[in-house]
């Protein structure tokens, strides 16, 4: 181990570390308000916008994150969409999420019994505030830790952003690796990295759910 | 560069030949993680501290490293300590009890939005714990679960793309191999993303059909 080569590369790591946290952070927020979107449109919105929101969530789940990085980043030019890496990446990131939050929240929906929503109508609540103030709380509890579940994942995804040259860690790292032929502390401190990311996200998971489920417990 | 339907047709065989291993790691993950995953969350849930503790520290590992090195582990770890799987099997085992972890901290987020108050009226009527759950907590969990559970179920196909790390041809390794001799990324990914998608169809209109047979009122 050679603390020398941290020294010389730790820059450089900081930096990829960087701009994982910014794609990942991002991207998923993005994912998650685009998700939340498509999910109260499908419960909302005119039945033919279901179909197309259908659509969308089953070819995008269905599709490996790599095929439709590359399909943004090489393909959209001949679309004129040309696109900086890092902005591909956001872009893709939004777009891979949105349909697996989408289904999280329409879970969420369907936890909620129909009789609440009923009766909050019959008390002339309009819809915004049934939303906000019955179904929002209710079922942030079912839906917490499938969320938290899918943030950890995304975090591990980022790793393939370094197929269309994002500056991200693993690029940095094996831009390390291959320069200096050390392979150990390269890869040690990604997986650092990554698992420090993953602990604070579970952390913050956690916590987040203690908040939520904070009325089912007994005083 | 224009789009060749004679390579997909030609190499088409191979694809679906390795959509095969793809689809036995896959299926055989499922059941894995689906069992696993429903006594991880028991455990979980469990008054005992010590079980409690044991599955959160096997959910945290499981969820935190990645499921590169989990794989790896099990093909070229275990043999130190005598457990010396074939390719397929330490595939199966690690994607399995990887998404185990996953499926844990979904059902466990289901089962704790059912009302306590169902469980207590289940008591306080004498219903037996073993009816309690077969007939009441479980079929909700399910239902309100299950969205999340086919998110998972999903992932685990298109992570089953991990096993090429252990020698095992499945269909991302082969399409890689065919680019390599055709040239031709394009024409073969989309091909291999149309087979994964069909795949992962399949999984979600059964998962949509279960929560429609669960569905009340």
């Amino acid at each position: 181990m050679e603390t020398e080569l941290f020294v010389r590369y730790g820059p450089a790591l900081l930096y990829g570390f960087g701009i994982t946290i910014l794609c990942w952070l991002v991207g998923s927020i993005g994912g998650v308000i685009v998700g939340f979107l498509l999910a109260c449109l499908n419960r909302w919105g005119p039945r033919f916008i279901g179909w197309v929101i259908y659509a969308y969530v089953e070819v995008i789940r269905g599709t490996p994150f790599m095929i439709q990085l590359f399909i943004l980043y090489y393909g959209g030019p001949y679309i004129g969409l040309l696109l900086t890496p890092v902005q591909a990446g956001i872009i893709s990131f939004i777009i891979y999420g949105s349909p697996y939050f989408a289904e999280i929240f329409r879970s969420g929906f369907n936890a909620i019994p129909k009789g609440q929503i009923e009766a909050a109508r019959c008390v002339g609540l309009p819809e915004s505030r049934i939303l906000w103030r019955i179904i929002l709380p209710q079922m942030l509890v079912p839906i917490t830790a499938p969320l938290t579940n899918f943030f950890i994942i995304l975090t591990k995804e980022t790793a393939i952003l370094s197929v269309v040259t994002v500056p991200e860690l693993l690029f940095q790292t094996q831009t390390m690796a291959a320069e200096t032929f050390t392979f150990v502390e390269p890869f040690l401190v990604l997986s650092l990295f990554y698992w420090l990311m993953v602990v604070v996200t579970g952390w913050i998971g956690a916590r987040v759910e203690q908040r939520v489920t904070r009325h089912l417990k007994r005083a | 560069m224009n789009f060749s339907f004679d390579t997909i047709w030609h190499n088409l065989p191979y694809l679906l030949a390795a959509a095969r291993w793809t689809v036995i790691i896959s299926v055989c993950g499922m059941a894995i993680s689906l069992v696993w995953g429903t006594v991880l969350c028991a455990t979980r849930l469990s008054a005992n501290p010590f079980w409690r503790s044991a599955a959160t520290l096997y959910i945290s590992f499981f969820r935190g490293v990645p499921l590169l090195v989990q794989l790896l582990l099990f093909y070229y770890a275990l043999p130190y300590v005598g457990l010396d799987l074939p390719a397929v099997e330490a595939a199966i085992l690690a994607t399995g009890m990887c998404s185990a972890a996953y499926t844990a901290e979904i059902l466990r987020g289901a089962l704790q939005s059912i009302p306590r108050g169902q469980t207590e009226a289940a008591y306080a009527l004498g219903i037996p714990s073993f009816s309690l759950w077969r007939r009441i907590l479980v079929p909700q969990a399910i239902r309100i679960g299950m969205p999340s559970l086919v998110n998972e179920l999903i992932l685990l196909v298109k992570v089953s793309s991990l096993a090429s790390v252990v020698g095992i041809s499945e269909l991302t390794r082969i399409a890689q191999n065919i680019t390599g001799e055709t040239y031709r990324p394009l024409e073969i990914y989309i091909t291999a993303a149309v087979i994964y998608f069909a795949i992962n169809w399949i999984l979600s209109i059964s998962g949509r059909l279960i929560e429609k047979k669960l569905q009340i009122g």
